[in-house]
């Protein structure tokens, strides 16, 4: 560093830095308080347009259906990240920077602040009259005697003191704000940690289990299911949790404005194991009380009806029987699904439609619910037949891949339509055998998920609130007391100056007050 | 029973608003009174002048002065200075008693500035009994839908103004607190009005009554501190150009801006903690504490530029002025959350009840 200086000196016309100087450069400019400060805005500014366009993460068909709204801006904002903005190249970049700033800046500091804390209270100025608060007095006693009480009344204080010479006293509080900031600081970087511990490790997945199901904890058991990039998704724990029962009640009594049929209450009652075979306990999981299972957190988040339907072949055989679920598609759980009777001869066969809670024909023809509660059930469905898995592909189990289906017709020449409420069955044309609707179920909609770095984030996030708290409410203050002989013998002049960082309003009380406990001490009235 | 107590509590709501009116009156009369006359006018307006240039003239206050204890250490290195005595204690006579000197006030002002003080007492007791009737009409802690937030934020940041306004002098301020406070209270009652009514599931949590209430009264400490960093740059401004004013009896300038950083070092852990406590909640009842959902995404980039202000005013280089302003721009940010993301955003918070 002295080196650097000395050569620029002797070639003042030259200042060239070279590859060291200027990583240092940079370096510098990375770390300082305006870089912060600049950094810090452009995240506050960088993370708003995630809250304008829709989140591929978040709602990825919003987010398709913009894109085809938009045919011009869309593709380009899709390019620039502006649907995937928290994990976009130019938002990490941003965090990034002031990670690398903040760990640059904490750094030293904590050096210095550790040098700081170490040291004794710097000599007391020669004239305390020139410090931003004063104060004076005459007190009646020796010097030795006064400087023995200031002393004693400024640890008293809480001050850490020391004594350079034989005619003053210097005194410092508050190296505790120094470390509450560098506390907050450390924490913010813990807090980061704990975030991408939980993305890297974590996982979560999404079932669907009706009524009377049991669902185990495998992977092939899962509707949905994103692990991080290091979860080994072979390897999870192999609790089960089996649903009794799921209540659900809705706003029935006030009727005013966006409160009729509101939802008010969600419980799953089921039995959980730890493991199959382990011994078994009941649990209820609600809204706002997952169950906490080991590995992993079990949430309700979502809930529904599966009907229970059976399907006959034409010589009364039955080739499907099973309560399936049916997706709600708004506030009354009109809901959309299908039977898929993979067993049917010669043709399988395809049923797709509506379940309706409390069902009505609106006037133009249409079927709706107008109650999300189960008050007059009905089924809504079409029938196909042909083969419901052209190419063995995956598919929605909501919904039916008609590309080698064909629709049944009704005699009239229209698509077959059936309606059926519960306990009645119909009788399918052409020999295809019948279905019944026997009775609502419903299901649970169970979101399990497992982030091994939360812990760190919550306790990182507490430390940051403490250090910030002490931070911004402690006082780091100086104060010294000099003492000179008084004109008539045995008395003292005793002079107390303090110096504060930052604003200190109540400087000048401290340091009156510390004048006070002297003459107290001192007998001085 | 239940309509009958939300009828009480609308009736207490308008009676608070009614009395608030009368209040802004007082206070508007009281500010009459400070604006100078004629005569004693311009001389009065130099003065200030004077202290508000010292105060606050281009370099930030307290960072342009001597180090402390000289070579025994680095004082330059752990940043404890020395301010300039004199300008110090003038300014913290100055703020003691605002106004300067009550004695120069007209008597009517004064009458009319004690009058405005009791009322807005009144009229935050008023709306207590308001948010107190709505929460007995629901059986839950008052603050579900947009329509209790406003009162629940309007009765924090009266009760606040009041609390404060025993400890010092704050007829000036009066107005700039009452009017916002009338206004987001008429906004309530004809825009944002919800029947009285139970909550959604995730709502129903006791994270809902600490996240919530904890926010609310961040909120109303940060629209104390905007209310008072807008008369500091008003103030400010037009010291600067000269031009007398009845905020030439306001504190000066360097006062303003110290009490505003006040409030917003208040403010900030609370937002802080409403932060934490929000992915708290998050995590219980949506199964992830943090979502990016519009206002999650809101309430972290208003925790930044608030954490910028603080940062702005610690850079050296940087002024009090340009920090305050960002200030203000992390106050946009707030309204922006409450009036227009939770309305028009789409998000799993969309619980307004519109
Ligand atoms: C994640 C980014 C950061 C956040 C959210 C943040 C937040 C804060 C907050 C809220 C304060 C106020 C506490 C106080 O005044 O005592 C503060 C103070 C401070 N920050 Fe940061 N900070 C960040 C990054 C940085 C970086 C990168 C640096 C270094 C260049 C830095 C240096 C400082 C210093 C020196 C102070 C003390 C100011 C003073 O008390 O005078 N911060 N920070």
């Amino acid at each position: 560093m002295a080196q650097a200086t000395r050569e620029r000196v002797t070639d003042p016309a030259q200042p060239r830095l070279g590859a060291k100087g200027w990583l240092r450069w940079t370096w510098r400019q990375l770390t300082s308080m305006r870089t912060a400060l600049f950094l810090l805005l452009l995240l506050a500014i960088g993370a708003v347009p995630g809250s304008i366009w829709p989140q591929r993460s978040i709602d990825a068909a919003r987010t398709a259906d913009y894109i085809a709204r938009h045919p011009t801006l869309g593709p380009w904002l899709d390019r620039f990240g502006f649907f995937e903005v928290y994990a976009s190249p130019w938002f990490a970049a941003i965090y990034l920077l002031l990670l690398i700033s903040l760990v640059g800046c904490v750094l030293p500091r904590s050096r210095q602040h550790w040098r700081a804390v170490r040291a004794a209270p710097p000599r007391a100025p020669a004239r305390l009259a020139r410090l931003q608060s004063h104060a004076e007095a005459t007190i009646d006693a020796p010097a030795d005697e006064v400087l023995h009480a200031a002393r004693e009344v400024l640890r008293s204080k809480r001050f850490r003191v020391h004594a350079h010479d034989d005619a003053s006293v210097s005194a410092e509080r508050g190296h505790l704000k120094e470390s509450g900031n560098l506390l907050f600081h450390v924490a913010l970087v813990f807090v980061i940690v704990g975030v991408a511990v939980g993305h890297l490790f974590g996982w979560k997945g999404d079932v669907i289990v009706p009524v009377g199901q049991t669902f185990a904890n495998t992977l092939s058991r899962y509707d949905t299911f994103s692990p991080g990039p290091w979860v080994d998704a072979e390897d999870l724990s192999p609790f089960t949790v089996h649903v009794d029962r799921l209540d659900a009640t809705f706003e029935e009594s006030v009727t005013g404005k966006g409160q009729f049929g509101q939802p008010r209450d969600f419980v799953a009652h089921v039995t959980t194991t730890s493991r199959p075979g382990a011994p078994a306990e009941r649990e209820t999981i609600r809204v706002n009380h997952p169950l906490e299972m080991k590995g992993a957190s079990v949430f309700l988040l979502g809930n529904g009806y599966a009907p229970v339907i059976t399907v006959r072949d034409a010589k009364g055989e039955v080739v499907y029987h099973d309560a399936t679920p049916f997706l709600a598609q708004d506030n009354n759980y009109k809901s959309v699904g299908a039977v898929k009777v993979a067993g049917a001869q010669p043709k399988q066969l395809g049923f797709f439609g509506l379940f309706l809670p409390t069902a009505v024909i609106t006037p133009d023809g249409g079927p709706s619910s107008v109650f999300p509660d189960a008050k007059r059930p009905a089924l809504a469905l079409g029938l196909y037949t042909g083969n419901l898995f052209p190419g063995g592909r995956p598919q929605s189990v909501f919904t039916l891949d008609t590309r080698e289906l064909t629709q049944v017709k009704a005699k009239d020449g229209q698509p077959l339509r059936i309606w059926l409420e519960p306990g009645q069955t119909v009788q399918l044309p052409s020999g295809l055998g019948s279905i019944t609707f026997d009775g609502v179920e419903r299901f649970a909609g169970l979101s399990i998920r497992s982030d091994p770095g939360k812990l760190l984030t919550l306790v990182s996030a507490l430390l940051a609130l403490a250090g910030l708290v002490a931070s911004l409410t402690i006082r780091r203050r100086r104060v010294f007391v000099r003492v000179s002989p008084a004109a008539d013998p045995g008395r003292t002049v005793v002079s107390v100056g303090g110096l504060a960082k930052d604003d200190d309003d109540t400087l000048g009380e401290a340091v009156e007050d510390v004048l006070t406990a002297l003459r107290h001490r001192t007998g001085t009235t | 029973m239940t309509n009958q107590l939300a009828q009480y509590a609308n009736v207490s709501l308008y009676s608070a608003m009614a009395v608030f009116t009368l209040a802004m009156v007082g206070y508007a009369v009281y500010l009459a009174g400070l604006v100078p006359s004629r005569d004693r006018g311009p001389a009065r307006a130099r003065a200030g002048e004077l202290v508000g240039v010292g105060a606050a003239g281009g370099m930030p206050a307290g960072r342009h002065t001597v180090p402390a204890s000289g070579a025994a250490d680095g004082a330059t290195t752990d940043g404890v200075t020395a301010d300039a005595t004199t300008d110090d204690a003038a300014a913290t006579r100055e703020g003691g008693a605002a106004a300067t000197g009550d004695d120069a006030v007209p008597v009517r002002a004064r009458k009319a500035g004690g009058m405005a003080g009791s009322l807005t007492w009144l009229g935050a007791l008023l709306l207590v009994a308001s948010a107190t009737l709505r929460g007995l009409s629901v059986q839950r802690w008052p603050l579900g839908n947009m329509f209790e937030f406003a009162v629940m934020g309007s009765m924090f940041t009266v009760l606040a103004y009041c609390v404060w306004s025993t400890r010092r002098d704050l007829r000036w301020l009066g107005i700039f607190v009452i009017a916002p406070v009338l206004l987001v209270l008429g906004m309530a009652i004809t825009v944002w009005y919800t029947d009285a009514a139970e909550l959604l599931p995730s709502l129903r949590s006791y994270w809902l009554v600490i996240h919530v209430t904890v926010a609310t009264l961040s909120v109303a400490v940060f629209t104390l501190a905007c209310a008072l960093t807008a008369v500091y740059l008003t103030k400010d401004g037009l010291e600067r150009a000269g031009r007398p004013s009845f905020m030439d009896r306001f504190p000066t300038p360097r006062v303003l801006e110290r009490l505003a950083y006040g409030l917003h070092i208040v403010a900030f852990p609370l937002w802080t903690f409403t932060l934490i406590a929000g992915a708290i909640w998050a995590r219980q009842a949506w199964g992830s504490y943090w979502n990016w959902d519009p206002k999650e995404v809101w309430t972290f980039v208003i925790w930044v530029v608030y954490a910028a202000y603080l940062h702005a005013r610690a850079t050296s280089g940087w002024s009090r002025q340009a920090a305050s302003y960002i200030a203000l721009a992390g106050y946009l940010c707030i309204l922006i959350n409450y009036g227009v993301v939770n309305v028009f955003f789409v998000g799993q918070h969309s619980y307004s009840g519109l």
